[in-house]
């Protein structure tokens, strides 16, 4: 086991050098706290029940995302004290950008926060630029009063542990979640957005575009996991994310059924279901995706499907216009949003594809 | 107008899941929210306004001993008389099968003597914690076994079907039970294949508004004759759609607000036909041809004979 960590981690830091605008997220916690869970459920579209049946994850797996960025997840074993000399955990903590940390709220979680302080301080020392974000994880089983409670003392026994180690100055991010609602989703798209460098080019385009096509809020999901990669500077109200998050899988879900299936045999061979449902979304992503429904008080959903995976959902409020005029407008500034988008990601750099595989064919 | 109103008995033991299917599909609850859902006291009525004219009476009897021996003894003549269907929720993990068909055969033996003509519909519920491969096979044991008990106290076809909260299973076998019951389903069936004709669709189906099961839909007929045209479609598509819908709705009531319209890809067409039916329509060509304006003209049009 020792071999496979230090094995990944070469690969990580070779990786990071070939090229610097791969984000790499490292997924830590106890054991049992949910970490597994999180990475099926967001990345691999696994329903929420079935991650019970789990086994204990035993070695560092990493998992890579291809959107408009280049999006890395990294998930260690939770069982594993990382600071035996014999792991190189300090080229892995510096190859990462953020170090997201799973406490499960359902349980005792004083040695957590005991363990994430240890692991704070190491990765803080590597690295000052990595970004710690805690996750206050399985919330679901808590009531609301409960849920606030648990939240301020994490909050407050961590902040008292980072005084304890002189680095007070320290930013850690909290989010309350919970596999069973959009919670985790909307956790990881902020976590995503902090390493993004293009971030504010994405908002000010956003901006622009619903400034002029009486949009109210839109999104640029990746269609795969449903984060949002960006969203305008208007204020994220969950209840809109959850409706903009559930359009994206209706439209996919829809279109699948009556689509007429092109490579049957290429798919049958793959023996992982994953893997083949990612054949599948990408096939669904060869041509153009559109799909706009109106509901009864006149507010338009809207979906677009962009470059690269990525899609745009936007919300318009018509208010006594046609439906007609307000989509002709919205389609004629979104085809200048997408060649904007084409070229933001045409300056950015490219990674060189073939080492996401060869990465991925060694851990296997 | 006595004729309107559909008196449908929901009985199975206790546990079952006969609480958990109801609020699913008539009261909007996710399969999750389910787990709050209580023992059910006596009977719980539900009046439902199904596709305008037709009354839905759903007793949700609650399955504890207790009170299942009440309905076969005290309330029997008040549960059992001018019933139109039987839905009986068989638990597939009981364990204990032959009191559960005892149970059933008692049933069946007072709907005999008050409501002779009721139709009779089983369910194997929770199939979803049965093994994949295991399924169908349970299914056919099962059903031999009740088709048996049934046609011993005169009620010789029994419907049944497997099902569980978690798949779309349960959007199929709750859209045959009620199809049953809707009396002018061959207009609507005539009406849909003239649509479909006059608007070039490869399929139309036509869904209950608020419950989204399947009323009718164009391809019933075609299957027998061409089947390998149709054979690349998801022959589960029906209940999916259901399912999707629904969810769809469901989320829609958090901008406050009900579905109208949906088109996708400019290909597939989803609309409201009249208060309390929507119709889901696939084109043939990828609208190349046609502009949407037209289309949803034509299923304005459409609105007049689906009132």
């Amino acid at each position: 086991m020792e071999g496979h960590v230090s094995h990944i981690v070469n690969n990580v830091k070779t990786n990071a050098l070939e090229s610097d605008s791969k984000a790499m997220i490292l997924l830590m916690g106890l054991r049992r706290g949910g970490k597994s869970s999180i990475c099926k459920v967001v990345f691999h579209n696994m329903q929420p029940l079935d991650t019970l049946y789990l086994e204990s994850t035993s070695n560092p797996t990493v998992e890579h995302y291809s959107t408009l960025i280049d999006l890395a997840v990294m998930e260690l074993p939770g069982q594993l004290n990382y600071f035996e000399p014999s792991y190189d955990s300090e080229h892995l903590f510096k190859s990462v950008g953020a170090l997201v940390y799973v406490i499960d709220a359902q349980d005792e979680y004083m040695s957590a926060i005991a363990n994430l302080a240890v692991i704070m301080e190491y990765a803080y020392k590597v690295n000052p630029s990595i970004n710690i974000e805690v996750l206050i994880h399985k919330v679901d089983g808590l009531s609301e009063e409960f849920k606030i409670d648990a939240q301020r003392d994490i909050m407050q026994r961590t902040g008292e542990e980072l005084l304890e180690l002189g680095m007070d100055g320290v930013q850690v991010s909290f989010y309350l979640t919970s596999i069973f609602d959009h919670s985790i989703y909307e956790a990881f798209s902020r976590i995503v957005q902090k390493l993004i460098p293009e971030l504010s080019f994405l908002e000010n385009m956003l901006d622009n575009l619903t400034e002029h096509s009486k949009i109210e809020k839109a999104f640029l999901f990746d269609i795969n996991s449903k984060i949002y990669v960006s969203t305008d500077s208007n204020p994220v109200d969950i209840q809109t994310y959850e409706l903009c998050a559930e359009f994206v899988d209706l439209t996919i879900d829809l279109y699948d059924l009556y689509k007429i299936p092109k490579n049957l045999n290429a798919t049958s061979d793959m023996s992982i279901t994953d893997s083949k449902l990612k054949e599948q979304r990408s096939a669904v992503e060869s041509s153009e995706l559109k799909n706009i429904s109106q509901l009864e008080n006149g507010v338009i959903i809207y979906f677009r499907e962009m470059i690269r995976g990525l899609a745009l959902v936007a919300l318009i409020r018509s208010n006594g216009t046609d439906m007609e005029s307000c989509i002709t407008v919205a389609d004629y500034n979104v085809d200048i949003y997408k060649q904007g988008l084409k070229e933001i990601w045409a300056k950015s750099k490219v990674p060189p594809i073939a080492s996401h595989i060869s990465v991925k064919q060694n851990i296997e | 107008m006595s004729n309107n109103r559909k008196k449908l008995l929901l009985m199975g033991r206790s546990g079952s899941g006969k609480s958990s299917m109801r609020s699913i599909i008539f009261s909007n609850y996710s399969a999750f929210d389910t787990r709050r859902l209580g023992a059910t006291i006596d009977v719980e009525h539900s009046h439902l306004r199904f596709l305008g004219n037709m009354t839905l009476n759903l007793w949700d009897c609650g399955g504890q001993d207790v009170f299942m021996e009440n309905y076969f003894t005290k309330q029997k003549d008040h549960i059992f008389q001018m019933v139109q269907v039987l839905i009986h929720v068989f638990d597939v993990e009981s364990q204990e099968v032959i009191k559960d068909i005892d149970i059933f055969t008692r049933a069946l033996k007072l709907l005999k003597k008050y409501s002779p003509d009721a139709k009779i519909f089983v369910l194997l519920h929770k199939m979803d914690l049965v093994q994949l491969d295991k399924r169908s096979q349970l299914f056919q044991i099962m059903m031999e076994k009740l088709q048996l008990t049934s046609k011993e106290f005169g009620f010789p076809n029994l419907v049944g079907f497997p099902t569980s909260i978690w798949d779309e299973s349960l959007y199929k076998a709750w859209s045959q039970i009620v199809c049953s019951l809707i009396p002018n389903i061959s207009t609507h069936q005539t009406n849909l294949k003239n649509f479909k004709k006059i608007i070039n669709a490869y399929e139309i189906i036509l869904f209950e508004r608020t419950t989204f099961l399947v009323i009718s839909s164009t391809n019933e007929k075609d299957l027998s004759t061409s089947s390998n045209s149709n054979s690349k479609l998801d022959p589960k598509r029906f209940e999916k759609i259901s399912n999707i819908m629904k969810n769809y709705k469901q989320s829609c009531n958090k901008l406050k607000s009900g579905f109208k319209t949906l088109i996708l890809n400019n290909n597939i067409y989803i609309s409201e036909l009249s208060s309390n039916m929507v119709c889901f329509i696939v084109l043939n060509d990828k609208g190349a041809t046609q502009s949407p304006q037209m289309i949803l003209e034509n299923i304005n049009k459409a609105k007049t004979f689906f009132k």
